[in-house]
């Protein structure tokens, strides 16, 4: 295990640190057990009891709004605000400015959670907040960026670390994409409507959407991964040179991937082929970081028989790389013709969401909680490697059920019969899919309870008195 | 198609990133960083070091490899601004003779784009279907519908149209729901026959009541209006009221639904004798039909999915309650 003590001198600023990382662990859980209850209803509808703001429709953008910005970008501040101060070996910039992100973020959150049940939507997928929320979001966001390149600014290293290129390109991209989707006319206080209209619209949604993956999804996970990984590991990153290449190759690529949203659409030709073949040469730079983060163990792959931290690291690294070759492939339109629209989709954003970055920031929060509670470990390492298992399982749970079940819609949807007519009905694709929704529910039972055995080993290490909790010796 | 500013703007964009790829990918193959390779970068970060490692060439032949891949498909298909690709082709003729004047998916563009030599992959698709599916149509549409209703095959194929296209109002048994009439009963607002079916789908229909039938109703009669309703249904009444009732009704319902109450097929006014309520048939909501109206719309089907087609459906939904 990793020393976690502070360097001599260094006076970092946790406590925005801190208050991220727990607020986390609790919006993990909220988002995530939303997410396993919109679940149940597609099996049992029921659960829905009757009451409008129970529905599906209401609590599934509460879901992808509470796991994206309330967990994922919560994870993201507080790793971020950790890693930008320890590898420019220097205090984070405008300690207020910092505080009123962490505040200004949880209101925005609160907001959502208020809203969204309520039926507020702009109806954008992932950006249904309305405009005053958006307003709000763009004033947090663009101090999150004064203060993490503040810290860059007045940084006393002589370079900057490869994982704060990664926050970087997330912070700007995020704050371009939100401020250009989300500009709207508001008819009332709490209804607007987008400035855009038909295909662009739509095109100016997935440029956004698929971007969200692409920037903050990924480049910002990728930059949690380029600290946490070498850390936990104890060994230097695998390769300079690579994390060049890929990281310009990324993000120049990842902002053309928006149209493959929209093959076989009403959108121009000429855009959906774009779409498509950046999405393809993507492949490769995706790669580039996996490939520098596992190759990153090379020495160091016995401590995954010991260190549960290290394996959340690593097998979040390995459903990176499953999901980043999926995703190009899902992007050629003759397979996107089988894909779309079904639960294939679905699949493949939570291998994303669940294997890589729900994953990554587990691992990467285990680290920095003792860490920035002044402790060598965490309260309980068996805890970690049962939550290890759970999340693990829960993972693949949900997405083998969903790839199957995605791509036998996809082949009933388009089997004909030899009079032309399609072989089955609607519902009947549905039926045959209620034993795939009963595993995925599963799968998120699983993932859910693994998040709860979290909460309680982060409870136990917070309130554990001071030095009871050393590091374990190097196994 | 767009101004040859953007056209020249997306592709040259999109030459800049994917040449670029490929530049950044050859120059960072070679070590141009002073530092002998394996070896540390010689900055540490909180402890973290870097080393100079080559890029691995199974992931660097991989990289090129996509690129070969994308710049074959851009010279091929469409995608650098107004190019069309050597193919020719198309997913639609929507863009095809828009310069003068020719509409999308009319004949004239789809003859247009065959002149230009283009692939217009709908066009193409909508003619293989054709050529292919066409004929047993054809077939089925020469056969009259009541030859056409002892066809098991025929009543199969029809079945699955109604699931694919009607079964979304008239539900999967064809049972409807509120709104939306039961196709099984033989209860028919247009008549049951097979020429009145088909009429049926390929035009639509629209039935509409208007507010208490467009009558002096006062809204104190609807009570005895709808206890006289539940009445001609045969159904235990209060026969006082429903004498008042008979009343009210007498100031025109019969008109459409007839002195007897057993509706007017010609206008799709409802039978109110029998015991089939397209809204619901309880004292309540029949107060609400009356009181507010009903307005229910049938789309017409015959631009939508063809005679051919409508043809069969008919014979299904008769086999539905002619058994």
């Amino acid at each position: 295990m990793m020393n976690h003590s502070q360097p001599q001198g260094a006076d970092y600023n946790y406590t925005v640190v801190r208050q991220f990382a727990l607020t986390t662990v609790l919006w993990g859980i909220v988002g995530m057990s939303i997410g396993v209850l919109i679940a149940a209803q597609l099996i049992w509808p029921q659960l829905n009891f009757d009451t409008p703001w129970l529905t599906y429709s209401r609590l599934r953008p509460l879901h992808t709004n509470a796991v994206i910005f309330a967990f994922g970008t919560s994870a993201l501040f507080a790793t971020s605000y950790y890693i930008v101060q320890r590898t420019c070996q220097t205090r984070l910039f405008a300690p207020k400015l910092a505080a009123f992100t962490f505040w200004g973020w949880q209101a925005i959150i609160l907001s959502a959670v208020i809203t969204l049940p309520l039926g507020l939507t702009s109806t954008k997928e992932y950006a249904e907040l309305e405009w005053p929320i958006d307003i709000a979001i763009a004033v947090v966001w663009v101090t999150y960026a004064i203060v993490f390149f503040g810290t860059i600014v007045k940084r006393t290293t002589s370079h900057i670390y490869v994982a704060n290129w990664f926050f970087g390109a997330f912070i700007i991209t995020v704050a371009v994409l939100h401020i250009v989707n989300s500009m709207a006319i508001p008819v009332s206080m709490f209804k607007s409507y987008s400035l855009y209209s038909g295909a662009v619209d739509a095109m100016v949604q997935w440029w956004y959407g698929h971007n969200a993956v692409g920037f903050l999804l990924t480049a910002g996970f990728l930059g949690m991964m380029y600290y946490f990984v070498p850390k936990q590991a104890g060994r230097p990153v695998y390769s300079y040179r690579l994390s060049i290449v890929h990281f310009w190759a990324l993000i120049a690529l990842y902002i053309w991937a928006g149209p493959h949203h929209l093959h076989y659409t009403a959108l121009p030709d000429w855009t959906q082929s774009l779409g498509m073949v950046m999405s393809l040469i993507l492949f490769a730079p995706s790669w580039g970081g996996m490939i520098n983060g596992i190759m990153t163990l090379s020495g160091a792959w016995h401590k995954l028989r010991t260190d549960p931290i290290l394996r959340f690291l690593v097998v979040s690294l390995s459903f990176y790389g499953m999901s980043t070759f999926e995703g190009p492939m899902m992007a050629i339109k003759t397979v996107n013709a089988l894909s779309h629209y079904t639960d294939w989709t679905i699949g493949h954003v939570h291998s994303g969401a669940l294997g890589w970055v729900a994953m990554v920031s587990i691992g990467s929060l285990y680290h920095l909680i003792p860490s920035v509670y002044g402790h060598g470990r965490m309260y309980s390492t068996q805890l970690i490697n049962v939550h290890f298992w759970l999340a693990t399982i829960g993972t693949v749970l949900y997405i083998v059920s969903m790839w199957i079940s995605g791509v036998m819609q996809g082949l009933m949807w388009r089997a004909v019969n030899s009079d032309g007519t399609l072989t089955y009905s609607f519902v009947e694709g549905l039926e045959a899919s209620y034993p795939f929704y009963f595993v995925r529910f599963l799968g998120g039972v699983f993932f859910v309870t693994g998040m709860l055995l979290m909460a309680y080993n982060v409870f136990k290490t917070v309130k554990a008195p001071k030095e009871s909790l050393p590091a374990l010796a190097e196994a | 198609m767009m101004s040859s500013f953007w056209s020249i703007w997306i592709t040259v964009l999109t030459i800049v990133v994917i040449a670029g790829c490929f530049i950044l990918l050859r120059l960072v193959s070679k070590n141009t960083t002073g530092v002998e390779e394996g070896k540390s970068m010689g900055h540490a970060f909180d402890g973290i070091e870097e080393l100079n490692n080559p890029l691995p060439k199974w992931w660097s032949y991989m990289f090129y490899l996509t690129i070969v891949i994308s710049v074959i498909y851009l010279a091929l298909y469409p995608g650098l601004g107004n190019y069309k690709g050597l193919l020719g082709w198309s997913s639609s003729n929507q863009s095809i003779g828009t310069e003068n004047g020719i509409k999308a998916d009319s004949a004239a563009a789809i003859e247009l784009a065959v002149k230009e030599g283009r692939w217009v992959q709908y066009d193409q698709e909508v003619k293989q279907a054709d050529e292919k599916f066409g004929p047993i149509f054809a077939a089925y549409l020469a056969t009259p519908l009541e030859e056409l209703v002892k066809d098991e095959d025929a009543l199969k194929v029809g079945g699955r149209l109604f699931l694919q296209n009607c079964a979304q109002c008239h539900g999967s048994d064809a049972r409807g729901s509120t709104g939306f009439p039961n196709l099984t009963d033989n209860a028919w607002l247009y008549g049951g026959d097979l020429a009145t079916i088909k009429t049926t789908l390929m035009n639509g229909r629209h039935g509409m009541m208007p507010p208490k039938g467009g009558l002096p109703i006062d809204d104190s009669e609807l009570e005895g209006l709808a206890e006289y309703v539940v009445k001609l249904s045969g159904r235990e009444h209060d026969a006082a009221l429903a004498a008042q009732g008979q009343g009210s009704f007498m100031k025109g319902c019969f008109a459409c639904h007839g002195m007897d109450g057993t509706g007017n097929k010609f206008m799709g006014a409802p039978n109110l004798t029998d015991s089939a309520w397209l809204y619901g048939g309880s004292r309540g909501v029949i107060v609400e039909s009356i009181k507010n109206g009903r307005s229910g719309v049938m789309p017409a089907w015959k631009d939508v999915l063809g005679e051919e087609k409508v043809h069969v459906i008919t014979a299904y939904i008769y086999s539905l309650s002619n058994k």
